[in-house]
């Protein structure tokens, strides 16, 4: 004699399983294309708050191809992750002028930085920072020097950095510059003292 | 039967009910993702491109807008279930769920209804060669169980010939430039062209009258089209002739199959192959195949043009260029060499390390050209966090770290000439691909302009005098490379 509770048992996992093929079968003629809705992307970044901090921005300089520290005060909020984004950005501005020494194409942006796991640091930028930016192994791997190298010494703890153009994953950032790995913060620093 | 007196059988019967039931899950699931992932190609003297196919009902569809957008201006129009569509001066109306459709006043019978999908309107695959023509007036071709349509005359067409050299070569004419993409597995040269019209040869398996590749064949499925070249040897793919050639031979340190001894015939260690069937001349003795010393890659090329160093001169031609003066000055010198890209066609980062690591070179040198700066920038890999190596599996992003040591040592010979010479040269790391792909010694070279400006960038002097000191670099470190493992 089969025991009741195990005809039950069988029975309710039968209905769920059938369940499941049911609902299966109809998903297969449910996959739409929804087309992305047309919206603003660029960041709407908050005033910040919070006094000014003296910190060491790595800028980049077209000639002679080098990196070099410098100190500024910039006015940064209270968070580890904020603190990231305005450093970052302020980096960015100074790139953005136009008598900078490491130009940046106009629009280039940081989105957000996202400080997702113990040591790991994802920079997100927006397409026209790489749409716009200038091709070549040097000029390419100064601006990827003076992200990290900057957000490492600055926010400690970070150990490696991961770099997204427009939250996607890109293969390099203008031909050069591979984007689809982790940059190791040791690895970057090295550059760094070989670009001093 | 009472299923109290076959307990057991009755809880059998349960269980392979219940295994019937995941196994049509676990199809059902598998199906809807082969579903998802069907293509269709279409080509034209307009543009090429791939688009999605939809299921329903049993039936497969495609989106007619997006068929005809790429051709020509087009419009449509949804009110209600009615789809109108414009494409140029042809005007046609659709409705859901009804399978006559007015193409130009007229009407058209559809092998099964048209759906509307979120304005999206869905034409059944098998209606393609007769709608199309009303809206096109040219010629169309659609090879539906492949899922690729042809408008107009745009096929290409090859020829396949074996050209009896030591090695023997597989010469693969295109009648217009390909890229498709290339594979190897074991005994097999796979070759998949997406975006090209290619068709048949009268026949679809091609035979050989070679023991290295003595087959190639020809098939289509999901909106692409594939040679496959068999071998008895790992097989190595070449483009030249601006991408209308594709030449297959025998990997280099494969080659040496024992059609390929330079000792003599009786050897028996290396005898030759037995010869054809009734002849009993002797098979003279030939000369073993030297494995490449380099390789060269000329970054870019094909649709990626790499930087803009002036409004006419591409990074891709630069380092095409310079490739093959290196290559001649590599050769001069006895190291035998490749140029991985050699003619103007487009190679993945992937590609590259593949091929490069496939021949085994005792180096790998990797052309770059840049306006920013004067003289030459050497590079090693910067190597990325990687998940380590699996035994005898190196992990592909950090293939480069036992080589790391040899690549700076290479760096520093190919430094020591620059200076030599007077050329300004500076040597760093950098997070360029393939470099940390490559599992062998691998050096990045990044020509910049002479003090004398941009424009003398791609002239022979300067490229000649470059292209000798990397060739006296790699050179004088040949010992130390050639004792890399």
């Amino acid at each position: 004699m089969i025991p009741r509770h195990l005809l039950i048992g069988v029975a309710a996992m039968f209905a769920v399983v059938l369940g499941m093929s049911v609902y299966v079968w109809r998903m297969r003629g449910r996959v739409e294309q929804v087309e992305a809705p047309v919206v603003d992307t660029r960041t709407v970044a908050p005033p910040v708050s919070g006094p000014s901090e003296q910190v060491t921005l790595y800028v980049a300089y077209d000639e002679p191809g080098v990196l070099r520290a410098q100190t500024a005060r910039i006015a940064l909020p209270s968070g580890r992750q904020e603190r990231a984004q305005e450093l970052l950005r302020a980096l960015l501005g100074m790139y953005l002028d136009k008598s900078s020494s490491h130009q940046l194409g106009p629009g280039a942006e940081i989105r957000d930085v996202y400080l997702v796991d113990p040591g790991l640091a994802v920079i997100d930028a927006n397409a026209a920072f790489a749409d716009t930016h200038r091709s070549g192994v040097l000029v390419e791997e100064l601006t990827v020097a003076s992200l990290v190298q900057t957000l490492a010494v600055n926010i400690p703890g970070i150990t490696r950095v991961k770099i997204l153009v427009d939250g996607k994953q890109r293969e390099a950032l203008a031909g050069h510059a591979d984007l689809t790995g982790f940059y190791d913060v040791s690895a970057v620093n090295e550059l760094a003292s070989q670009m001093r | 039967m009472r299923w109290s007196s076959r307990p057991y059988s009755a809880a059998g019967f349960f269980f392979l009910v219940l295994f019937g039931i995941f196994t049509f899950i676990f199809l059902s699931f598998l199906h809807l993702e082969s579903a998802e992932e069907k293509k269709i190609s279409i080509y034209s003297s307009a543009a090429n491109y791939t688009l999605s196919v939809t299921e329903r009902n049993g039936q497969d569809y495609v989106g007619l807008f997006e068929i005809l957008e790429p051709l020509g201006t087009a419009n449509v129009k949804t009110d209600g279930l009615h789809w109108k569509l414009r494409y140029k001066t042809v005007a046609a109306e659709f409705t859901a769920g009804e399978s006559r459709a007015r193409v130009q006043g007229r009407n058209l019978d559809l092998p099964a209804s048209f759906l509307l999908d979120n304005g999206r309107g869905l034409v059944p695959l098998a209606c393609l060669s007769t709608l199309l023509p009303r809206f096109l007036a040219t010629p169309v071709a659609f090879h539906e169980t492949s899922r690729r349509l042809f408008i107009g005359n745009v096929a290409v067409h090859f020829t396949a010939q074996i050209n009896k050299t030591n090695p023997p070569t597989l010469v693969m004419n295109f009648s217009s430039p390909v890229n498709p993409m290339i594979a190897t597995e074991p005994g097999k040269l796979r070759m998949v062209f997406r975006q090209e019209p290619l068709v048949p040869p009268g026949s679809r398996t091609l035979t050989f009258d070679s023991a290295v590749m003595p087959s190639a064949s020809f098939e289509e499925s999901n909106g692409a089209a594939e040679i496959a070249v068999t071998g008895s040897a790992p097989l190595l793919a070449s483009f030249s002739n601006d991408g209308r050639t594709i030449t297959i031979a025998p990997a280099p340190n494969q080659a040496q199959a024992p059609v390929r001894t330079s000792n003599p015939p009786s050897t028996p260690a290396a005898s030759p192959p037995p010869a054809q069937s009734g002849s009993t001349a002797p098979v003279p003795a030939v000369e073993r195949p030297v494995p490449y010393f380099a390789v060269v890659d000329a970054s870019h090329g094909g649709e990626e043009r790499g930087a803009a160093l002036t409004d006419q001169l591409a990074e891709k031609d630069v380092t095409l260029a310079f490739a093959r003066r290196l290559r001649q000055e590599l050769d001069a010198k006895g190291l035998n060499t490749l140029v991985l890209r050699d003619g103007d066609v487009t190679l993945s980062l992937d590609q590259r390390a593949s091929l490069a690591n496939s021949v085994h070179p005792k180096i790998y040198i990797s052309v770059h050209a840049a306006s920013l700066g004067t003289g030459v920038r050497l590079y090693t890999a910067l190597l990325p966090q990687g998940g380590g190596d699996r035994g005898p599996f190196l992990d592909w992003d950090t293939a480069q770290a036992g080589f790391r040591f040899a690549s700076q040592s290479a760096e520093a010979s190919l430094s020591a000439e620059f200076g030599n010479r007077q050329v300004p040269v500076r040597t760093l790391i950098a997070p360029l691909r393939p470099l940390n792909n490559i599992a062998a010694p691998a050096v990045a070279i990044e020509i910049a302009p002479p003090a004398g400006g941009i424009s003398q960038l791609d002239s022979a002097a300067y490229q000649q005098l470059v292209a000798e000191a990397v060739a006296a670099g790699v050179a004088a470190a040949r010992d130390k490379l050639g004792a890399v493992r």
